[in-house]
């Protein structure tokens, strides 16, 4: 190879490279502004806000009492879901929402970490202990969905199983009519 | 020149033994969590084996690695005997002093928290120091690359750095920095708690010093096999490197942007709000940079190879690569799993798809394919190519090393790949138990049985791989020429001041690292009303 050809090369090749990383900048670049529009215009965002709740005094008084847990319906439509976890099992046990209706899940746990996930969808949040975890959910179709507890929260993980009932919207507005708080625990 | 070989040799040969130990955990943890065996009567000893595991393969095995290579690519690539050799013995006894001292309160049962601490959980303060002592004794060995390097360059000054030792200060510099997170988690939040000091600890704080040691840890893990990818692979099969300035950039991004992105480890928690974890979520896209610079330059460098070899055509030099040498299969099939696994992880890094997969065996089976699969090939082509400068004697049978490393890549594929199955399915991660019968988890049986089976093929492939590094022992000694790096197409004859030092690099890293976490942690660690009480486990209480 002559001195020539080996410089020549030599420009191919930087040429070649230069091409490459500003095509993988550009790849991600769109995929920073994909990620970025999928937040801000479907309001697929995670909580905005950081919440606090004391977990030793949760069955005491306020949000997270025994009596306010489950799902309640609010003025606007919409239905609101208070559940705790705890080792090892959530309460309520069996969470009771309407079809086709935005709710919002306002959930804390009264230990150690635990975690929500809704089988089959994307619903999937931790359950830190001092913090309220808020999570907005709808469900299109009705039926049973299992919740495992999905992180490991000592011995008794592998049986943190609890489970979401998804009954048709006129079904629970009828059982919603008498007010309190509803869930699907013993059915 | 490869003077302190019984250092290397001791730093390897730790490491692997672990890893085979933690291995036979990881195959036993896959039957047992299986349809293949019932209930386990104490639940117990599956945490307390997946708490062992995930130390050891997360913590104990890859610092080995990173450390016994980072002392022999000193030594080959400066060309200069190691500088602190007493240090380096220090920093040994350190990481098994520190590994014992974790691992028997693990194998006791009184710290059955898992690799990832996650208080409030607190298990004995032992193990947490044992973790402590381990990551000094590595620390000691980052003062030694840098001390190394700054000798070598009083000795040569403005001649470049060789990439070999350039990339390897700047893992260890990403290390020293990435391991604070934890370090700060452990010694100010957990081991007072676990001493009884204290008795309430802030586990959303935790979580995040924790984040900002989970990410960048994976970086540390990778970069040994990045250089062996750069600076071994295309010498390995008789080529050269393509570009040696786009692999000082490509490591030097690692430096960088690996840091300030870890808070997409908590895209699911309520303690740190929408804007952190959106800022986060965006510098993640950016380490893939670095990445996707390293394919093009090392599928370069292979072509070069090939076309040196008498290799022609669009495609057709693939055929002329040398495929009985070990370390171009064992690339190859890094790379594979690499790509795979990437592909795996632009779904993690986006908040939206990481809340279908989010715990679920998904992520089990997304690292495994990355850090087994990708990365501990590298590991076990890093060894194989530097054991007869090692050891002076050359490995038995090339052939048994292919087969090993075939065993491995085919393994990991059958592990891992249902393993993401069952993750989309919904399979929530570290269970000791899965009622198959229940409607909600038929469908993963078959899938786990097939993992498991993935699982015995690893196990084979992992003690087939110790097996070859005893069995040189038994060779007749001859004589090695000395270790040698690749080198580039056209080797840099002199080098941007910015592209041979790390200074400027590093001060980024720090600024940026403060800049994404600065607040967070800040706000997190001014409430005082946000600390919960520990629970202890384990029978020491
Ligand atoms: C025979 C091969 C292997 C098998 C069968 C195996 C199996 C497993 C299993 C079953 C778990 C528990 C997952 C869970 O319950 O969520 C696990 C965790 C883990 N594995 Fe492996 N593993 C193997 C090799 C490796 C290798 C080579 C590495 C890395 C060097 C590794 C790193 C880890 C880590 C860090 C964890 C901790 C994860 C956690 O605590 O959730 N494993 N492994
Ligand atoms: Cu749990
Ligand atoms: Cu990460």
């Amino acid at each position: 190879m002559s001195a020539q050809e080996s410089h020549d090369s030599a420009d191919v090749a930087a040429r070649v490279e230069r091409r490459w990383a500003t095509i993988s900048v550009i790849i991600i670049v769109v995929m920073a502004i994909v990620a970025a529009f999928a937040g801000i215009h479907q309001v697929t965002m995670p909580q905005a806000r950081v919440e606090i709740v004391d977990p030793s005094r949760l069955h005491l008084s306020g949000e997270f009492a025994e009596a306010n847990l489950g799902s309640v319906a609010e003025q606007d439509g919409s239905v609101t879901v208070r559940a705790i976890g705890q080792q090892y099992s959530f309460t309520p046990a069996c969470i009771l929402v309407p079809a086709a209706t935005p709710i919002t899940l306002r959930a804390t746990s009264a230990d150690v970490i635990h975690g929500i996930i809704v089988q089959g969808t994307n619903i999937n949040t931790m359950l830190v202990p001092g913090y309220v975890s808020n999570q907005a959910m709808r469900f299109d179709k009705t039926g049973d969905y299992v919740m495992p507890c999905q992180e490991f929260c000592s011995f008794g993980h592998e049986g943190m199983w609890g489970k979401v009932r998804v009954i048709d919207k006129a079904d629970f507005a009828a059982r919603a009519k008498n007010g309190g708080r509803l869930s699907c625990v013993g059915e | 020149m490869l003077a302190n070989r019984k250092l290397i040799l001791a730093h390897f040969w730790l490491a692997f033994v672990v890893f085979g130990l933690a291995l036979v955990l990881g195959a036993w943890q896959m039957f047992i969590r299986s349809p293949l065996h019932t209930w386990l009567s104490n639940p117990e000893w599956y945490y307390r084996s997946l708490t062992a595991h995930g130390t050891v393969m997360g913590y104990v095995f890859p610092t080995l690695v990173a450390m016994g290579f980072g002392y022999a690519i000193s030594e080959s690539a400066l060309d200069q005997r190691l500088v602190g050799v007493r240090w380096a013995w220090v920093g040994f006894s350190l990481v098994v002093l520190g590994a014992v001292m974790a691992m028997v309160p693990v194998s006791l049962g009184w710290a059955s928290v898992l690799y990832t601490f996650y208080p409030p959980l607190i298990g004995s303060p032992f193990y947490y120091i044992g973790v402590v002592l381990v990551v000094v004794g590595s620390w000691i060995w980052v003062a030694l690359m840098s001390v190394n390097l700054y000798v070598w360059k009083q000795a040569h000054p403005g001649e470049p750095v060789p990439l070999a030792m350039f990339a390897n200060v700047a893992g260890s510099y990403l290390w020293a920095w990435t391991a604070v997170g934890a370090a700060l988690e452990l010694l100010l939040q957990i081991i007072p708690v676990a001493l009884g000091l204290k008795s309430t600890i802030d586990a959303g704080l935790a979580r995040v010093f924790f984040s900002w040691t989970l990410h960048a840890i994976v970086y540390f893990w990778l970069i040994p096999s990045y250089i062996a990818y750069y600076t071994i692979l295309p010498r390995a099969i008789g080529g050269k490197l393509y570009s040696d300035t786009m692999a000082r950039i490509a490591f030097i991004l690692f430096l960088v942007v690996a840091m300030p992105i870890g808070i997409h480890h908590t895209f699911a928690d309520p303690q740190v709000g929408a804007g952190f974890k959106f800022v986060h979520s965006a510098f993640t896209a950016l380490v893939a940079v670095p990445t996707l610079l390293t394919v093009f330059t090392i599928c370069a460098s292979v072509e070069i190879a090939a076309r040196l070899r008498g290799g022609h055509g669009l495609f057709g030099w693939i055929a002329a690569l040398p495929w009985q040498n070990p370390i171009m299969l064992a690339g190859t099939f890094s790379f594979i799993m690499l790509g795979f696994g990437g592909a795996g992880g632009l779904i993690n890094m986006s908040y939206q798809l990481d809340s279908a997969i989010h715990n679920t065996q998904w992520i089990t089976g997304h690292f495994h394919l990355i850090f087994g699969g990708a990365i501990v090939i590298m590991y076990f082509a890093i060894a194989y190519d530097l054991w007869p400068h090692l050891t002076g004697r050359e490995l038995p049978s090339l052939r048994l090393m292919r087969t090993q490393l075939w065993l491995w890549f085919i393994g990991m594929i059958v592990t891992t790949f249902p393993w993401h199955w069952v993750g989309i399915l919904g399979m929530p991660r570290r269970m000791a138990y899965y009622d198959y019968t229940s409607p909600a988890l038929a469908a993963d049986a078959v899938p786990v049985e097939v993992s498991t089976l993935g699982a015995a093929i690893l196990l084979i492939s992992g003690l087939l791989f110790l097996f070859i590094l005893a069995r040189a022992q038994a060779e007749p000694a001859t004589d090695v020429p000395p270790y040698r790096f690749s080198e580039a197409v056209h080797p840099p004859a002199s080098v941007p001041l910015a592209l041979n030092s790390h200074g400027l690099w590093i001060a980024l890293m720090i600024g940026l690292t403060i800049a994404n976490y600065g607040y967070p942690i800040a706000v997190l660690t001014a409430r005082s009303d946000s600390s919960v009480p520990a629970v202890y486990v384990g029978a020491q209480r």
